[in-house]
């Protein structure tokens, strides 16, 4: 695929692995952002084949994993009524809520819907007007255009029965959380290149200056995220400290003023609860008051939902970068994909789903023989 | 301030089943009576494992001789040994690109008979109806059944007929069932792979499930790749010519490549590495791969297989293999080996390992 | 984060509310909204996210970047790295850093 193979070109791999063991002289500890980066460094092994020095801590860079617990039990509770039809993106489907999840709840005959675009979402509405459709508008700052046209597109066509529920998280925030933690040891970061395709990277330069970190603006595939780190890197050795651009051929500096307006004109900035980490000021997105009839939450009153999270899941460290799958004592054993306790197990962007798929810290060999063949019958 | 009501308040009807506390969803004792059977029990993966393993082996237990039921099994009959096999297919749509549910349900029978090491002598058709289905599709679907047969070489001998309310069948279901007489000196089985032993594949993976993904709804994307659904017991018959004693035939369907391998590798005890670039994938297949974020190596495939030989027949069997067409692009694609066993593994593009896991349960595409 | 994907913008469609267009990613195609992309034309390559083309993808830079990596020679590079250490002021702002680098063993 043109522009996406020539950036995982082995040899080219090699050659920037080793630039970075060059210019390494002292121990580094970086952070990606972004999901889709995390699960390439763990996929492809990039994590650990880099030197010694540099260490990789995975962020909270997957929507899916972050949306707080109340919301996912709101679509539960919502999905579960009989005049809904629960659009989501795929990924959603199987994040534990309180109880269940939006899979078992189809399972069990609810109109649970996978869609791939919002604008799929409000057709289903135009399509289905004795119906209620919801759609999760859940994402980051990459997502929020496509969800926030969703919402122009059903207030255009005067759609009622067209609603969202929204958990948009946005990304300067958490880095700042992150920094401010006292025991935070990041010393650089690897920006989230689609987030910024979108955005552009201005919000990011106080972030370096203030917290003298070093931001580079990176890809996704192996070739791109070997060059965010060797820059990194390259900063970090000399003392500098600014911002950088290593997705140039999706990134601009200002982003996409199109897509900014139509999220500005749809969405404003609140308060953000995030799943493991807790409440982040002025780091979501919410509807603006002129389409708050669009509001799932108003709309359908699910009231206060009491959550209760799994005692033994540390998705919150996790996604804070202080620990690892491998500190945790049920990954890989109470904890599976099969059965997650918490999101970053379920989401294939979630750090524990993403280690468990590469085999880290399992114990081989599988308990039992899946099935034993039945041979010449004897 | 609303008092705060726990979620099972709020789930109406679908509360029942939920479990009181996180906890009790968690456990990892069996599923409980109360669970239901989710999309994923069907998939080929994980899920589809431990539903045999813990409901439906123990309960047939008494009734099922040699352990939980197999896609195929060998039973010895005067002296000869017949392979006898079911399957049932519940594709949808019905028809799509490169075939239709009446072929995919000659093809599916017949193969697993193939990997067995049998020539299929006989099959049953069985159809269960969905009211309304129009009569022009039934037509066609059973004429694409006798094609698919006679192409096969195999007769369909006894059928049966049901029809049931609108709603209870995704317009046609198919069951087929088929003997098959295993070639004399033939003793092909998961748990047979050595290490050292070559692992090779038939041709490109991934063509199979794309195609009917790309006609589902809600994925909606165009792409010019059709079904690879085909015979494999003429591809079988060369290999066995060229090496009686291949140890593992498997034809990767639901789950992929790569739950097909690592049933082999947990039931032989070894492991299996992998050669990334070794594998053939279409372009098409890993653009459709990319979009959705599924990996090729989970993706189902109708119309190929993996053979596993003794190291020194590897070139042997490839020969065989090239020169029929449905082994044109045969390859090898790894090794059996002793480390990590019960696993498979491959390495990566930056030259680390990274296991290759089974499937979990529905694939769901990633969109996020 | 997350998943968009490059593809070639192969078909154009201006009839409705929204500008959208058939996008073909290595062999698949699929829609795509150009709402936010105006200035897209036939032929030329966008990042989709969800169903949207979200960047307008620059291939000038797409080249230069592999073009970058290639260029990337450890010899030379250590060579020149070497002759810069003596100059502090060379780069930017708080260029000097411990005396150049070494090779880490």
């Amino acid at each position: 695929m043109k522009y996406i193979d020539e950036y995982r070109d082995a040899k080219l791999a090699r050659k920037l692995l080793d630039e970075i063991g060059r210019v390494t002289t002292r121990p580094w500890a970086l952070m990606e952002v972004c999901g889709g980066q995390t699960h390439t460094l763990v996929k492809q092994g990039i994590d650990e084949a880099l030197p010694a020095g540099v260490r990789m801590i995975h962020g909270p860079g997957c929507p899916v994993c972050v949306t707080p617990l109340e919301q996912i039990d709101k679509a539960l509770a919502i999905a579960a009524r009989p005049d809904v039809i629960f659009t989501s993106y795929g990924d959603m489907l199987r994040v534990p809520g309180s109880t269940t999840d939006l899979l078992s709840l189809k399972a069990r005959g609810a109109d649970v819907r996978i869609v791939y675009s919002p604008l799929d979402a409000v057709r289903i509405a135009a399509a289905n007007p004795d119906r209620q459709v919801v759609f999760f508008a859940i994402g980051f700052e990459t997502t929020a255009p496509a969800n926030a046209m969703a919402v122009w597109q059903a207030a255009r066509l005067g759609l009622d029965n067209f609603s969202v529920l929204v958990s948009h998280v946005l990304v300067p925030p958490a880095m700042e959380a992150i920094l401010q933690s006292p025991t935070n040891q990041v010393q650089a970061f690897l920006a989230a290149g689609h987030v910024c395709a979108v955005m552009g990277w201005t919000e990011y330069e106080p972030i370096a200056e203030r917290y003298h970190v070093p931001i580079v603006v990176t890809g996704f595939e192996p070739l791109d995220l070997l060059e965010g780190i060797l820059m990194a890197v390259r900063q970090l050795e000399s003392g500098r400290a600014v911002v950088e651009n290593q997705y140039a051929r999706a990134v601009k500096r200002e982003g996409n003023r199109r897509a900014q307006e139509t999220v500005f004109r749809v969405l404003e900035i609140g308060d953000r609860k995030w799943r493991g980490i807790g409440m982040i000021p002025a780091s979501g997105y919410r509807l603006r008051p002129e389409f708050a009839r669009f509001d799932a939450e108003t709309r359908f009153d699910v009231g206060t939902i009491a959550t209760a999270e799994h005692p033994a899941c540390i998705a919150g460290a996790i996604l804070q970068g202080t620990k690892t799958p491998l500190d945790c004592t049920a990954y890989g054993v109470l904890c599976t994909p099969a059965k997650p306790l918490g999101a970053p197990m379920v989401s294939s962007e979630g750090v524990c789903s993403a280690y468990h798929a590469a085999g880290r810290g399992l114990a081989a060999p599988r308990a039992v023989p899946l099935y034993e063949l039945t041979r010449s019958e004897s | 301030m609303s008092e705060r009501r726990p979620l099972a308040d709020l789930l109406g009807g679908f509360a029942d089943d939920a479990a009181s506390s996180p906890a009790d969803a968690t456990c990892p004792a069996p599923i409980p009576e109360r669970a239901r059977v989710l999309l994923g029990h069907g998939s080929g993966g994980q899920l589809s494992a431990a539903l045999m393993r813990e409901v439906v082996g123990p309960a047939l237990a008494a009734a099922a001789p040699g352990g939980p039921l197999n896609d195929a099994a060998v039973v010895e009959v005067a002296g000869q040994r017949l392979a006898f096999t079911t399957d049932s297919f519940v594709v949808s749509p019905l028809e799509f690109p490169g075939g239709d549910i009446g072929e995919l349900a000659v093809n599916g029978t017949v193969n697993d008979l193939a990997m067995m090491g049998a020539q299929p002598l006989a099959l049953s058709l069985a159809y269960v109806i969905e009211e309304g289905l129009p009569i022009d599709d039934l037509k066609r679907v059973t004429e694409s059944v006798a094609r698919a047969a006679l192409r096969a070489g195999v007769r369909i001998v006894t059928g049966d007929t049901k029809v049931v309310g609108r709603g209870a069948a995704d317009g046609l279901f198919v069951n087929t069932a088929g003997i098959g007489l295993v070639a004399p000196g033939v003793t092909v089985g998961a748990d047979r792979a050595s290490v050292g032993d070559a692992v090779i594949l038939s041709g490109p993976i991934g063509l199979h499930g794309v195609a009917i993904m790309s006609v589902r709804e809600g994925l909606g994307f165009e792409v010019e790749i059709a079904s690879d659904t085909q015979p494999l017991n003429g591809l079988v018959a060369a290999i066995v010519a060229a090496c009686p004693d291949v140890r593992v035939l498997r034809d990767p369907t639901r789950g992929g490549l790569a739950s097909a391998l690592n049933e082999i590798a947990a039931a032989s005890g070894v492991g299996i590495d992998l050669r990334e670039e070794a594998i053939p994938i279409p372009g098409p297949v890993r653009a459709a791969c990319e979009m959705l974020g599924l990996d090729p190596l989970h993706v189902a495939n109708e119309g190929k297989l993996v053979a596993i030989v003794h190291a020194a027949s590897t070139e042997a069997v490839l020969a065989a293999m090239r020169a029929v067409p449905e082994g044109a692009e045969a390859v090898e694609i790894g090794r059996v080996v002793a480390d990590h066993p019960g696993m498979v593994a491959m390495r990566t593009i930056v030259g680390s390992q990274r296991i290759v896991d089974m499937l979990v349960g529905e694939q769901l595409p990633r969109i996020c | 984060m997350c998943l968009g994907i490059p593809g070639k913008v192969v078909e154009i469609r201006d009839d409705g509310p929204l500008r959208m267009a058939r996008v073909d990613f290595g062999g698949v195609r699929k829609e795509a909204c150009l709402a936010y992309v105006p200035e897209v034309r036939l032929g030329d390559y966008v990042i989709v996210h969800v169903g949207f083309a979200i960047s307008h993808l620059d291939e000038e830079e797409a080249l230069r970047t592999l073009e970058m990596i290639r260029a990337i020679d450890a010899e030379g590079m250590a060579q020149e790295l070497g002759a810069m250490a003596d100059e502090p002021a060379a780069r930017g702002p708080a260029a000097s850093g411990p005396g150049g680098p070494s090779r880490p063993e």
